[in-house]
């Protein structure tokens, strides 16, 4: 089939604003996913499209981008979701991922977003003895279980740059900095909970989620990001994890 | 070249995978440590290996970290140094307690402990069956590891640089002073000045056509230290694993064999009781990357295709376990819990429901046995002597200790990871305390910079894209599970067209942010290089062993192989030499399934 691919592109050594790429691929198979399409563009027609990507199986988070004003990583999106069945012809668009600062092409600053992960202590506190066996801390499946959803976060941004709070103000920490938090919130071996909160309940925290949904739709690990958000706001009111 | 902006640490570390945050965790304790790497930390590659992390702690029955050791031995056709294997499987113990301690979310059995599950090629040794020895989380332990390890260097406040793409190792004489960075964003060059310096760059899978390894995995580090004079170890040894998503090269976890799941040949055949009678599709990867291979040659892939199926449906599944008399029964529950994300990835992929029906596999490039010789602190040695270049260290799959020899046991590249990230962290620490700075000679990013700015500005209307797929072409097929004097030549002559063609190639983006045409087109040198190292030593080895499987030498000659081979790059050539393997418990025999 022909693919029309319509790319946003920006080079700041270049151009004053951003523009649209327009490139016309054949052959493509339904079954090629948009990171192909794009190594394509790349590789056969321009090599100064710029984009991260790594692992090419949806695994490493590098290239997260708006497919059809949609996020979702390039890698796990293959033509066919993107077509009518048995179409022989596709327009299909690619921008940057949304609020944060365009570096060049698909690639944004991650910096900031980096950041808010950063500012909700996201790592494992424990200051009690571990046992004196030398073994491992026991914890039961059930409390396991309890954060196995927000373990699975690989930081590619897709819930954040697709939340209209972080849009509109984005020194609110979004949605991956609260995954995160959950993830440690309710471990049960964790007990660093008391300093998370503080973060996650500032300002800046879990009261600016208005509930859209955007972030668990584009989530390409399927995290229910808005029950973990509900989750940690829960916890907020009822002082209880 | 004044105008290079140069830092100064005591210890630089490039790569931000396994190796290189546990080694930045602990050499941080004792000196100032940069981390440097091309991605963001949490990008690498450690984050896709899937089935687990092996150590005896015999959560769910019997086990001893002897035998995990005999297991790695005999895995690694002998070929492994045993000192260093001992010490990988009784470290692995603590260093997995360790990780449990950082936080790592492993599965948990019903009394609290971590959960375990049969991999390849672990046995009790007593009965030679399948042993419980792989630590999981579910089928993503090395996002887990990865993870954790990432936020345990947030904590301890590691400094990083993220996106510095290391380009090369300054060494005067036998010392090292530093690295030479590119940062990304900016294209600027950067000079890392420093004491020691420690690459934890990964593998090269990127040699082949059909490969489990990120598009990142290009060798770097491997190759710079090469350039700058250090040999490369056992490099015929690249390991297929047998279960890939066909023709995607995605990998399937041997957890899936693990957990009970079966490979099956165009008439349904249970195949592998032919090839490994005792423990069948739980046998080590070369051994079922050949038999796949001979099962297709015989005309017994799936419709007469390069591939056969991984059967984990309930259904096949407890049909083999009822025949071999255990109680155990699994449905879909078990399989979305144990191994949601390879469900995941044939579901998206190919449309596969692995609960309803067989995925298709065939080998794919996944792991370098070899890479920069090491001892097992972690420090390099630069010759056969095993002399060590002070200052200068590895870990991780771009090194070779040697604990995987000729073929590596599932899990062992985890359990790699972190025993030896952590003994080279510890090394370098002390090594920085007692080193001086030493002065960076005059110009040293001249060369790099200079190089650079031919690729950039060069001419030659060839397309780095042509150049690789023609590489990625000629590797798959005469560098791949078999191979013959005749294929290994063939190879050899068009990689050295490829060196040729590669002084011609133009690329586009002539600017300096976020310049990755460039830095791809620099990657390809060192894919063609490490491409080239690999077929001379697959070449010189006359024999078959572990993943080196030679048709015109089948046999396993340990009168005259059993060595290690080193590959040192003189001029534009190479030249082989060889060092003797450390041999403890367990004498060479013959290796049976």
């Amino acid at each position: 089939m022909q693919v029309q691919l319509r790319i946003r592109r920006f080079n700041p050594e270049k151009d004053e604003k951003p523009w649209w790429g327009e490139y016309t691929l054949d052959n493509v198979n339904p079954n090629d996913s948009v990171l192909d399409l794009l190594h394509r563009v790349k590789w056969e027609i321009d090599g100064t499209l710029t984009l991260r990507r790594s692992c090419a199986h949806g695994v490493c988070g590098s290239d997260a981008m708006r497919i059809n004003g949609a996020n979702a990583l390039a890698c796990k999106t293959l033509v066919a979701r993107l077509i009518k069945e048995g179409a022989t012809q596709a327009r299909i668009q690619v921008e940057p991922i949304l609020g944060l600062p365009v570096v060049k092409d698909l690639v944004v600053d991650m910096e900031p977003f980096f950041e808010h992960y950063k500012s909700v202590k996201p790592y494992f506190i424990n200051n009690s003895p571990p046992p004196e066996n030398g073994r491992e801390r026991l914890q039961s499946p059930e409390d396991r279980a309890r954060y196995d959803d927000t373990t699975k976060c690989i930081l590619c941004a897709a819930c954040t740059t697709s939340c209209p709070s972080f849009w509109a103000d984005g020194r609110y920490v979004g949605p991956a900095a609260i995954v995160q938090a959950h993830r440690f919130i309710f471990d049960s071996r964790d007990e660093g909970y008391a300093e998370r909160l503080k973060v996650v309940g500032d300002t800046f925290g879990v009261w600016r989620c208005r509930t859209v949904f955007n972030c668990t739709n584009a989530c390409p690990r399927e995290i229910e990001v808005t029950k973990a958000i509900a989750e940690v706001k829960r916890a907020l009111t009822t002082g209880k994890v | 070249m004044s105008s290079i902006k140069t830092h100064t640490f005591d210890a630089v570390i490039v790569g931000a995978g396994g190796a290189g945050l546990m080694a930045a965790l602990y050499a941080s304790k004792g000196a100032k440590v940069a981390v440097l790497s091309k991605l963001y930390p949490t990008r690498s590659h450690t984050g896709a290996a899937q089935g687990g992390i092996s150590a005896a702690l015999g959560n769910l029955e019997e086990d001893r970290w002897e035998w995990h050791a005999y297991d790695t031995v005999k895995g690694s056709d002998y070929l492994a140094d045993q000192d260093a294997v001992d010490i990988l499987c009784q470290e692995a113990i603590e260093t997995v307690i360790e990780l449990e301690h950082m936080g790592l979310p492993f599965d948990r059995l019903p009394n609290g402990k971590i959960s375990q599950r049969r991999f390849g090629g672990h046995t009790n040794n007593e009965t030679g069956k399948p042993v419980m020895r792989a630590c999981h989380a579910a089928d993503r332990t090395g996002h887990m590891i990865l993870q954790t390890l990432y936020q345990q260097c947030i904590k301890n406040e590691v400094t990083f640089f993220d996106e510095f793409h290391v380009v090369d190792l300054i060494r005067v004489d036998n010392t090292v002073r530093g690295v030479i960075a590119i940062e990304i964003a900016t294209g600027e060059f950067h000079i890392f000045h420093s004491k020691a310096v420690l690459f934890a760059t990964g593998g090269w899978g990127r040699c082949w056509e059909v490969t489990s390894n990120a598009h990142s995995l290009t060798g770097d580090g491997a190759v710079v230290c090469l350039r700058r004079g250090i040999p490369l170890e056992d490099m015929e040894f690249f390991q297929f694993h047998p279960t890939g998503i066909y023709k995607l090269g995605i990998l399937i976890t041997e957890g899936v064999r693990g957990e009970g799941g079966v490979l099956l040949n165009d008439k349904g055949e249970r195949f592998m009781e032919r090839y490994a009678p005792t423990i069948k599709d739980l046998a080590s990867r070369d051994v079922v990357s050949r038999a796949i291979y001979l099962e297709i040659k015989a005309g017994r892939g799936i419709g007469g295709k390069n591939y056969v199926h991984l059967d984990v449906t309930p259904e096949t599944v407890n049909k083999y376990l009822a025949e071999a008399g255990e109680t155990r029964r699994i449905d879909r529950a078990y399989i979305e819990a144990k191994l949601p994300d390879i469900a995941d990835f044939t579901r998206t992929y190919l449309g596969v429901d692995p609960v309803k029906e067989p995925m298709p596999v065939q080998p794919t490039a996944h792991y370098a046995m070899g890479g920069i010789p090491t001892n097992v602190d972690g420090c390099v040695v630069i010759d056969a002597n095993n002399t060590v270049l002070p200052g200068l260290y590895a870990a991780g799959e771009v090194a070779c200790v040697s604990v995987h020899g000729a073929n590596r046991l599932g899990t062992n590249s985890l359990v790699d990871l972190v025993v030896f990230g952590r003994r080279a962290g510890r090394h370098m620490a002390e090594y920085c305390q007692g080193a001086d700075l030493l002065p960076l000679p005059e110009g040293a990013a001249d060369e790099v910079v200079a190089e650079f700015e031919r690729i950039r500005n060069n001419k030659g209307g060839v397309k780095p894209y042509e150049l690789r797929k023609r590489m990625q072409h000629t590797m798959t097929e005469n560098v791949g599970v078999f191979r013959t004097e005749e294929t290994l030549s063939t190879a050899l002559t068009e990689l050295r067209e490829l060196r040729q063609a590669y002084q011609d190639v133009e690329i586009d983006d002539k600017g300096k942010r976020f310049n990755t045409d460039l830095l791809e087109a620099w990657e390809l040198g060192c894919l063609l290089e490490i491409a080239e190292v690999t077929a001379v030593s697959a070449l010189a080895r006359k024999e078959s062993r572990g993943g080196h499987a030679r048709d015109d030498f089948p046999k396993r000659n340990d009168e005259e192989w059993l060595k290690h081979t080193l590959c040192h790059k003189e001029g534009d050539s190479y030249r082989l030499d060889y060092k003797p393997v450390v041999i403890g418990r367990y004498q060479p025999k013959e290796r049976v399934y």
